[in-house]
């Protein structure tokens, strides 16, 4: 295999890595008002993710900085060419990161409160944006022969790329509330899994009609099988939800977010970027890719350490694999006493 | 104003203030992993509350220097399009494996300290706080191995046809002349950071009136063990600072006679300038104190070596670089920096770094056996080292960066030609306004938890659960140890 296809490849298991890993984050950054009743609850909720989320958002980190590396065309086009959307991106994720921080440094109601909207915020805009963006990545932008992008921010906005937005945030609003409903005890857990069905639901029907839309003016018969396997798990995953079956469901949406990317990057090869202007002006996994020597540095380090990744954030999962319930935050009490004390 | 130079301010404003955080990072990881470890190893109370006092400020400070990380590396591809589309086989490559083996390890692991008080063996716990510190430096050094290679470009050639520089050698990359000076001089800056942090807040809370005295004896601890930290590692900044200067006249002569403000070639024993004033082009020297011959020595190593100045060396780099708008990938420019920003930065780097370890001396002094010294100056002077330090490491990327202009890769691509074509004024002015701010408004929130948890000082002592030793039924039902 081309080392240009390894690394396409490896950029769409980065892309995999985050949106299914942080995509339950931002789902459980996003559901805080609406699941929680109290200020337990919500610490519940940010607990699930506390040891986590960190972790889970090294993976666009790295997406981004092995396209730089292995399709420096690709990274400069599209970085420059999304700026207003990218920035916005980057305030949501600066508040959201500090959020989970900060919030509990001081015991003010409107301190926490306030960080409580960026947790929220922080984690909506970029669900929301991040679809908008790979929809038009997908459908292709105006690029110029110098693979400049020569549209503005208002060429993004266009209806495709609306709907990849919601479809993105009500797939991670849907896997969000299973991650709840899998990490959590008591009344919540419950309250999660019915939203997650009614969320679910809602999520089908508009991941259908995108994923059929990709498939109708770019997709091709790799991408179509993807597609297809993406919607049957997350039907399957609302059905074991529904019987009270939460890691399985879990796993559905997991699936599903997983292939609805691989299909976006199968429908997508092997340009990277297609230009709408021009199909001579695409930027392809060729034209937009570094040198043979640099990919091969990139491959052997790709190869001896994404394993090692995996493993230590996947035992960090196993760490941290027991419910959290409102009687294991510590009141306020305790905490003055001293952390922990019990 | 245009892009370039929105753009430049961007880039200065993001990265010096990202770079407030990074040497307390990874100075202070390395302390907490010492005091846990000798918590571990003496079952000493002392040490505990020093790992969880000073891991909670840890945590503050990390927490926005992992914020604002995010945007250097978004910047390159928003804002500098075409030195991304120049540099990422070279440049990209090494900011991509530093994703991949260090931050990964940094965000999993500190996750798990930060949560794991109750659910990992003692041992394991404090390897988490190791690992994260092993984290910070490997993304040290290839941070800093993509920045010596901007500094002095080695292991690539220049492909014409594509217009970029082509990785050719890898270790070459990796153990440029330049990195190797680099990667240890802003490590032990680093350590003397974290250090001076640790010193600062200890001192001070073991000075003042309101602490218990049954807890002086444990800052004093804490200012005993930062304050060799800071000593050695000051000791170790000034012996990098000076092979990184003589490595510098060698490969960047412009910076360094920027930096001494020296404007004529010293054919022997050139003197060390203390305090010069310019001509405010920038041509001619006005008033100058100086060292004799010490200039030579700190560029050469001999008293008699020869220093390039600033004139001759503009003539030198013209005839090198050419002025010919036409050139492929340079710009017809001035080949001398801003000298009053070299020269100066330069000065505050060396003097606020060396004031640091002074600083870190007396108060060893002073404090020595348990003593108390009543006069206020002993408290201002506790609590301006953790300053003095965290502005040096500022100054010293001011005078590398600076220095190296009108370069961003020295000698291959000018900072003009490096931003991004299609990026309007009014995209990138949005950009520099919102970031700005917002590291504003998040300064004052930092430093406001900073004061906050500083003055409430170490909470008392509680023996932690230890995993390995309590029944896991126990466990599961009592509170989280830690929880956000």
């Amino acid at each position: 295999m081309e080392l240009t296809t390894v690394w396409f490849i490896l950029i769409a298991v980065l892309w995999i890595g985050y949106f299914t890993l942080e995509g339950f984050d931002f789902g459980v950054g996003m559901l805080l008002p609406v699941l929680a009743r109290n200020d337990t609850e919500r610490r519940v909720m940010i607990n699930t993710i506390g040891p986590v989320w960190d972790g889970n958002e090294v993976w666009v980190l790295v997406a981004g900085g092995a396209t730089f590396a292995a399709f420096p065309e690709w990274y400069a086009t599209l970085f420059s060419g999304f700026y207003l959307p990218l920035l916005a991106i980057l305030v949501a994720l600066i508040l959201r990161g500090l959020a989970f921080e900060y919030r509990h440094k001081r015991p003010e109601a409107d301190w926490q409160a306030n960080w409580d909207r960026a947790i929220i915020y922080g984690s909506l805009v970029p669900a929301f944006l991040w679809g908008v963006a790979f929809a038009n990545i997908v459908r292709g932008v105006p690029i110029d022969a110098s693979f400049e992008f020569t549209g503005t921010t208002l060429t993004l906005l266009n209806p495709f790329g609306l709907l990849g937005g919601v479809v993105t945030t009500l797939l991670f609003l849907t896997h969000g509330a299973l991650f709840i409903a899998l990490k959590t005890d008591g009344d919540i857990r419950h309250r999660a899994r019915a939203l997650a069905l009614r969320l679910g639901a809602a999520a089908a029907v508009a991941a259908v009609a995108f994923l059929a839309w990709t498939q109708a003016i770019t997709g091709n018969g790799n991408s179509a099988p993807a597609f297809v396997v993406a919607a049957l798990a997350l039907v399957a995953g609302l059905v074991a939800a529904s019987r009270g079956r939460e890691g399985w469901a879990f796993t559905g949406t997991f699936v599903t977010i997983a292939l609805a990317v691989a299909g976006l990057f199968l429908a997508l090869f092997p340009d990277v970027m297609p230009s709408t202007t021009d199909a001579a002006h695409s930027l392809t996994a060729t034209n937009a890719a570094a040198t043979a020597y640099t990919l091969k540095v990139m491959t052997w380090v790709a190869l001896v350490f994404t394993p090692i990744v995996i493993g230590y954030q996947a035992w960090s999962y196993w760490v941290f694999r027991k419910r959290i319930a409102t009687h294991h935050i510590p009141t306020p009490e305790l905490a003055a006493e001293g952390a922990g004390a019990r | 104003m245009d892009v370039v130079e929105i753009a430049r301010w961007q880039f200065g404003i993001i990265t010096v203030y990202h770079f407030l955080f990074v040497p307390i990072t990874i100075g202070l990881s390395a302390i907490i992993a010492i005091f846990e470890t000798m918590w571990i190893r003496t079952g000493n109370p002392v040490y505990l509350r020093l790992t969880k006092f000073f891991g909670k400020l840890f945590l503050i400070n990390f927490a926005i220097g992992l914020v604002t990380g995010i945007v250097q590396e978004f910047q390159f591809g928003m804002n500098w399009s075409d030195y991304s589309r120049f540099v990422g086989d070279v440049f990209g490559s090494f900011l991509a494996i530093e994703g991949l083996l260090a931050f990964f390890l940094e965000s999993t692991f500190l996750g798990l300290w930060i949560f794991g008080w109750d659910k990992l063996p003692r041992w394991l716990h404090a390897g988490c706080m190791w690992l994260v510190h092993i984290g910070t430096l490997l993304s040290s050094y290839f941070i800093l191995a993509a920045n010596s290679w901007m500094q002095h470009p080695v292991g690539h050639s220049y492909n014409p046809e594509t217009g970029r520089a082509e990785l050719t050698d890898f270790w070459a990359v990796m153990f440029n002349k330049v990195q190797v000076v680099a990667f240890p001089h802003v490590v032990t800056a680093c350590y003397l950071t974290g250090g001076a942090f640790v010193l600062g807040v200890s001192a001070w809370l073991h000075l003042r009136k309101r602490t218990k005295d049954e807890d002086r004896p444990m800052y004093l601890t804490g200012v005993r063990i930062s304050a060799w930290i800071v000593l050695v590692a000051g000791l170790g900044t000034a012996i990098t600072g000076d092979l990184q200067g003589k490595v510098m006249t060698e490969v960047q002569p412009m910076k360094m006679a920027a930096a001494e403000g020296l404007y004529e070639t010293s054919e022997s024993c050139a003197p060390f300038s203390v305090f010069t004033v310019g001509t405010p082009d920038g041509r001619h020297e006005k008033f100058a104190v100086t060292v004799p011959c010490l200039l030579s020595f700190l560029g050469t190593g001999t008293f008699d070596g020869k220093v390039e100045g600033i004139n001759p060396l503009r003539e030198k780099y013209a005839e090198e670089y050419g002025t010919d708008p036409g050139a492929a990938y340079y710009h017809p420019t001035d080949y001398v920096p801003v000298i009053p920003v070299t020269y100066w930065s330069f000065r505050f780097m060396i003097g606020l770094g060396m004031g640091a370890a002074a600083g870190a001396a007396l108060l060893l002094w002073g404090l020595r056996g348990g003593r108390r010294p009543q006069a206020r100056w002993w408290s201002w002077l506790a609590l301006s080292l953790p300053f003095a330090a965290v502005f040096a490491n500022s100054f010293g990327w001011i005078f590398t960066e600076m220095g190296r202009q009108p370069w961003v890769v020295y000698g291959l691509m000018t900072v003009d030609n490096a931003v991004s074509p299609g990026v309007s004024v009014g995209e990138a002015l949005t950009s520099l306004l919102v970031l700005t701010g917002l590291y504003a408004v998040l300064a004052v929130i930092e430093f406001g938890l900073l004061v906050k948890y500083v003055k409430a000082g170490a909470e008392p002592f509680v023996e932690p659960p230890d995993p390995s030793l309590s029944s896991s039924d126990d466990a599961d039902d009592a509170p989280l140890t830690f929880a956000y």
